[in-house]
């Protein structure tokens, strides 16, 4: 199985990525620079967290016209599984690949600290392996990732299933102490409509490692290598 | 030519630094402080391009990179150089 690191000038939680998928999880593990033009074959790739382009304008905004991106939107587009995490996820939502917008924590405070997230969605490549209603443990590390859309979006995203995880409290229930940045509708990550494209605010990349006592975000990368298994 | 271009978070979009910035002048006894909304702005400075031209092409830059239409809207002015 081959998967690929997107690496654009100040991401800096590629390593951490790097570190599972290739030597936790035993996998074909390659970096792609953010101005090759050319992606290869790959099973699924990742838009690791950071600061891409130092966060200048919005997060996201200049990463999103990197070389590489155009590759990216065009295999995304033909079905490449894509995972977006943090700075990943802000560069999704600009580059058009998931609806939606990242903005102000309501808080204005960077914010980094271990929280607990309920799976709303198992029928997704990155969640197959994953109970509905499943409370995993993952760290957010983020200033802007408060989760904001129009309502006819927002309706369209829990109509269809796009709502993949949402804050919540360690027993599972949402409410507006368990949200950390004011998201809308407690979202925390999404998948686009086809459900190739997934972004999420939380680091799995931080919880998958056995030399931590909590492996929970291996739960994310094993379902993706499941479902690419299968897919392959 | 200067393009001076104001970007600003859209009406009903929470403007949370806005509303720091709000109640801090309140704090502070400016109580006839209404409402805060803070926003961006740029200056481009161009060459080569009729106003018409740039009309066109300043708003390009926005709708592409400068602002995200999703929340922000943006307002632009064309000046000759100084």
């Amino acid at each position: 199985m081959k998967c690929g690191i997107v690496v654009f000038p100040g991401s800096n939680c590629d390593h951490d990525c790097y570190h599972i998928l290739k030597h936790i999880l035993q996998l074909d593990t390659h970096w792609i620079w953010h101005k090759d033009e050319a992606l290869n074959s790959f099973d699924f790739i990742v838009l690791p967290g950071g600061f891409s382009y130092g966060d200048y304008l919005r997060p996201g905004a200049i990463a999103r016209f990197s070389p590489i991106m155009k590759s990216v939107i065009a295999y995304a587009n033909q079905g490449g599984r894509v995972l977006g995490i943090c700075n990943g996820f802000q560069i999704l939502v600009e580059s058009g690949l998931l609806p939606g917008v990242l903005m102000d924590n309501a808080g204005q405070r960077f914010i980094c600290k271990d929280l607990t997230l309920r799976v709303e969605n198992n029928d997704t490549p990155f969640t197959a392996l994953c109970e509905p209603g499943t409370v995993l443990k993952i760290p957010i590390n983020h200033g802007q990732g408060r989760y904001f859309t129009d309502d006819d979006t927002l309706k369209r995203l829990q109509d269809n299933g796009q709502i993949v995880f949402r804050y919540c409290d360690t027993e599972g229930n949402t409410s507006d102490e368990a949200n950390p940045n004011g998201s809308l509708d407690h979202i925390a990550g999404v998948v686009n409509a086809t459900k190739n494209v997934m972004g999420m605010m939380p680091h799995p990349e931080r919880c998958a490692d056995p030399l931590w006592p909590n492996v929970d975000g291996q739960m994310i990368f094993k379902s993706l290598i499941e479902s690419s298994l299968a897919h392959s | 030519m200067l393009a001076k271009i104001h970007v600003t978070l859209k009406n009903g979009v929470l403007d949370s630094q806005g509303k720091a910035v709000h109640h801090a002048l309140n704090d502070l006894g400016y109580s006839e402080v209404q409402d805060v909304h803070l926003g961006k702005y740029m200056e481009i400075a161009l060459k080569g391009i009729s106003e018409k031209e740039a009309q066109t092409r300043v708003k390009e830059m926005c709708e592409k990179l400068l602002a995200n239409t999703v929340i922000e809207s943006y307002r632009f002015t064309l000046e000759p150089a100084e």
